[in-house]
């Protein structure tokens, strides 16, 4: 028989080594690599410098880095203003099928955004379904070149993201207390009223949760403006893969992917803030 | 909104979903190389496919490393998620807020992090690269599934155990994990699939001599549409469809 | 206006079963009206009916002489205070009795003096700024008072607003309740299934079993004039004796109980043979020891089971001899020679005639 201990010992320890293994020092690694030079062959020179921060504001890079907020930003409105009435909807409904409604919702979480992407590709491209649909009712006369633009990218984005603020927003608006939306009419707030001073403030955390799954990876997911928006569209993601493949600058790499987890720190840091508040409030229900 | 109109919002939706993906499979089993039109159906791009025996080589490679992640990830995770329940320990705290962090972390972050780190090591890329970052992203994912489920369980079981004499170990097979198998089932299911499709992390950390599907998908989209990419893209959809009903079903069974 | 509320003929059924059949009630402006009964008797359904939440299947609902139907909640002048509460958790104490006067578009003067009046009348002035997972149970049952009042409705609706508090916190807010209702003048109606709670503080009792309403009364009138079995069961205590009509006229009857004749008040116009139930409450049975009583003629003679010492009462269970078993309640007395009962031992048993009721046997 094992000592009481050992077991909880050897598990704790078991999960620290590897995390320390292979989260947090990977990390610090990254910060110590954006802090050096780009080496002849290869790497780095071990001689520390804040060059490649300084680097960053040079304008072809921040016009990178304002794109990508820009389309990461479309994209996560789109993906809210979309998700939130269905995850809504779906959350409120009394339906006996809820359970296969939720499950068509989690197919598409699970299935590879690559593949989901490709399928865009198929229906956006010059002699894809979209155009030929179009064009076979007449609707336009020419093939609509969607395809490696910024509207291909979003729509794209949209499509591989949009699982991803539907079902925290689900998670957060299923455990809403519906006393609190009869208390409120009960003491007359019309529906419109109902829904900004209750159900918006209430549902924040799912919102924020959500959209921080759809802007980080809208930023950095590299392989939908590649497929989607070809050469003329570059966002951080395709910066940080061109640095570390082609151009071989591992420091200015690391540099802006510091930036982006600094970005990821700023949301998280607001997210604890209005989740604190909500998990107070949710003890009192 | 009255019903007929949330219905159909719902409906719109989930037309937006699955039409792509429809698309796709329809066309995986057009008799036609480049046209959109229908020239009949066909079995023939399947047939290539799974013909194809470099491709079959790859689709081992990542279905190797698809199993064993989720095996060793469901190990770590399940562990993860116990010992955050059921004990105190120094840097509880920290552990939650990093499994919630690496669940955030954008994909391409950890990729050059574990990059860089095998660098630094002098680890060549390859099979090992590959399975150790594979785990490492899957693993929070199960801790989370993990524990949802764990949180719900009477706390005073745990006390019962204890006070009849069991040790930890014995409360974790014998108690633990079988009351939580769904979710370590799931936890299982959906670390695999999760390893099966990645591109991002994979791509920076696998070698030229271990290439995984998702990688080679990758390379043939990106030449263009093709009927061959249609069936294969239509073969995984098909594999996750059956992964996620087998773990919905999991979920549902009641203890 | 003398009836505030008016419930003609209303029936409420939801997709599998029927939940209230033909309620007929009028509640009188002002007064303090308690719907008692068990679980699942209806009594929150006609709450909810009378709130706008649920629309009946038939019949009609008039608030001050007014048709409501149709009329959803957020435009009737009828407010609730909810089971749990219902406090809004992102709002501190200040907002969530202000909300309902912000619906209405008041001045933020007339708010601020509003609220503050509301919140002097539930003892929470200085609470304002606190948030509602900030305080204990019964304050935010006092903020859930106070943010309905403020809105000064015609009818207050209370959903059991007492039933997760202790003991004595429930004992204080039943008083405090009672004197807020007559200092607001609201009509008040109030659920509960504690019957001690509805007899205590209410002027008019209805009570309700399985979607009816089987007796509306005063208090009084409910606990010594119970109209059939079920409402005095669920009403205190009762010793029933099921026993037969021997002899009636129009003004006594005779009945035998426990192979003894007794010769009671006809009230109810009972005839020969119908099957009746006497009913007698604990507290109006008499026991004695053998020693105290001479003539026996009317009385049962029993052995003491238990005694269940109760503090300001003791509780006989009695095991008459032909095997019935009666409950009664001592009171302790000055002029009670013996109060002190041990298991085992032999009394007699009997009441005051006219202290019991009696009822048909169709309950």
């Amino acid at each position: 028989m094992m000592p009481d201990n050992t077991f909880k010992r050897s598990s704790i320890v078991a999960i620290w080594v590897w995390l320390t293994l292979f989260a947090l020092l990977p990390n610090l690694l990254v910060l110590m690599t954006s802090l050096m030079q780009q080496g002849d062959n290869e790497l780095v020179r071990l001689q520390l410098t804040l060059n490649n921060y300084w680097e960053l504001f040079d304008a072809t890079y921040f016009k990178i880095f304002w794109h990508s907020i820009d389309i990461a930003a479309v994209c996560t409105l789109v993906c809210l203003v979309i998700g939130y009435p269905f995850a809504y909807f779906l959350a409120r409904t009394e339906s006996r099928y809820k359970a296969i409604l939720l499950f068509l919702v989690i197919i598409p979480f699970w299935t590879s955004s690559l593949i989901r992407s490709y399928a865009i590709v198929a229906i956006l491209k010059t002699h894809g379904i979209l155009n030929s649909v179009l064009l076979d009712l007449g609707l336009i006369t020419q093939p609509l070149h969607l395809l490696y633009s910024g509207v291909a990218v979003i729509v794209g984005l949209v499509y591989s993201l949009l699982p991803f603020m539907i079902l925290p927003l689900y998670a957060n608006i299923e455990k809403l207390d519906i006393r609190l939306i009869d208390a409120a009419r009960d003491l007359g707030a019309n529906r419109m009223r109902v829904f900004i001073r209750i159900i918006l403030p209430l549902t924040l955390p799912g919102i924020i949760a959500g959209s921080m799954l759809v802007f980080l990876p809208a930023m950095s997911m590299f392989f939908i403006p590649d497929l989607l928006g070809g050469a003329k569209t570059m966002l951080v993601g395709n910066l940080i893969q061109n640095q570390f493949m082609s151009a071989r600058n591992w420091p200015i790499g690391s540099a802006v992917s510091i930036i982006l987890t600094a970005l990821m720190g700023l949301m998280l840091v607001i997210y604890w803030r209005i989740s604190k508040n909500r998990k107070e409030q949710q003890g009192l229900l | 909104m009255n019903r007929l109109g949330k219905f159909a919002y719902l409906t719109a939706v989930y037309l937006f979903f699955y039409f792509p993906i429809a698309v796709l499979i329809v066309y995986s089993f057009n008799n036609s190389q480049y046209s959109l039109i229908w020239h009949g159906f066909t079995f023939s791009w399947y047939q290539q496919l799974f013909a194809d025996t470099d491709l079959q080589l790859v689709a081992v490679h990542s279905l190797l490393v698809g199993v064993l992640a989720a095996t060793f990830a469901t190990v770590l995770g399940t562990l993860t998620a116990v010992s955050l329940y059921r004990y105190q320990f120094y840097g509880r705290k920290l552990l939650h807020s990093l499994i919630f962090i690496l669940i955030v972390s954008p994909d391409i972050v950890m990729g050059i992090s574990l990059l860089i780190l095998f660098s630094t090591l002098k680890i060549t890329l390859g099979f090992w690269t590959l399975l150790l970052s594979h785990i490492t992203f899957c693993m929070p994912f199960v801790s989370v599934t993990v524990y949802s489920r764990i949180i719900g369980l009477d706390k005073n079981i745990f006390e019962a155990a204890k006070d009849l004499g069991a040790t930890d170990f014995t409360i974790f097979t014998r108690v633990i994990i079988p009351l939580l198998w769904p979710a370590i089932l799931v936890g299982w299911l959906l670390s695999f699939t999760l390893s099966l499709d990645d591109v991002i992390i994979s791509f920076f950390v696998t070698g030229p001599d271990f290439n995984i599907l998702p990688l080679q998908i990758y390379s043939m989209v990106r030449l263009g549409v093709k009927p061959e990419v249609n069936a294969l893209c239509s073969v995984m959809f098909g594999l996750t469809l059956l992964i996620v009903l087998a773990s919905q079903l999991a979920l549902r069974k009641k203890q | 206006m003398q009836n505030i509320i008016e419930l003609k003929n209303v029936a409420k059924h939801f997709s599998d079963h029927q939940v209230l059949f033909n309620i007929n009630l009028e509640v009188k402006n002002g007064e303090f009206l308690t719907l008692l009964g068990p679980s699942g008797c209806g009594k929150t359904t006609v709450l909810r009916l009378l709130s706008g939440f649920e629309t009946p299947s038939n019949g009609t609902i008039i608030i001050d002489g007014k048709d409501v139907a149709g009329l959803p909640p957020h435009l009737r002048h009828v407010n609730t205070v909810f089971q749990s509460y219902a406090l809004f958790p992102h709002m501190d104490v200040f907002e969530n009795v202000a909300f309902g006067l912000r619906c209405k578009h008041l001045s933020q003067d007339e708010i601020e003096q509003r609220v503050a009046e509301a919140l002097r009348m539930v003892k929470l002035e200085a609470y304002g700024h606190r948030k509602p997972q900030q305080l204990s149970g019964g304050q935010q049952q006092r903020v859930a008072i106070a943010r309905a009042v403020v809105n000064k409705p015609l009818v207050l609706l209370l959903d059991e607003p007492l039933s997760s508090l202790d003991y004595r916190l429930r004992k204080t807010m039943q008083i405090e309740l009672k004197q807020l209702q007559n200092q607001l003048g609201i009509t008040f109606i109030f659920v509960t299934h504690d019957q001690e709670e509805a007899l205590s503080m209410s002027d008019r009792v209805v009570v309700m079993h399985d979607g009816t309403m089987e007796q509306i009364g005063t208090p009084r009138e409910v606990y010594e004039e119970p109209c059939n079995l079920s409402v005095a069961k669920f009403i205190g205590e009762a010793n029933i004796f099921d026993t037969k009509i021997l002899a009636a006229d129009n003004k006594t009857l005779q009945v035998e109980i426990e192979n003894k004749l007794f010769i009671l008040k006809n009230r109810k116009k009972f005839t020969v043979d119908q099957t009746v139930h006497v009913l007698v409450r604990p507290e109006d049975l008499q026991v004695w020891s053998p020693q105290e009583v001479t003539d026996t003629q009317d009385m049962f003679a029993a052995t003491v089971e238990q005694v269940i010492y109760k503090g300001c009462t003791v509780d006989l269970m009695l095991r008459l001899l032909s095997g019935k078993q009666l409950l009664a309640t001592q009171f302790f007395n000055e002029d009670d020679e013996k109060l002190d009962y041990s298991t085992g031992e032999n009394v007699w048993v009997n009441w005051i005639p006219g202290w019991e009721v009696i009822l048909p046997h169709d309950a």
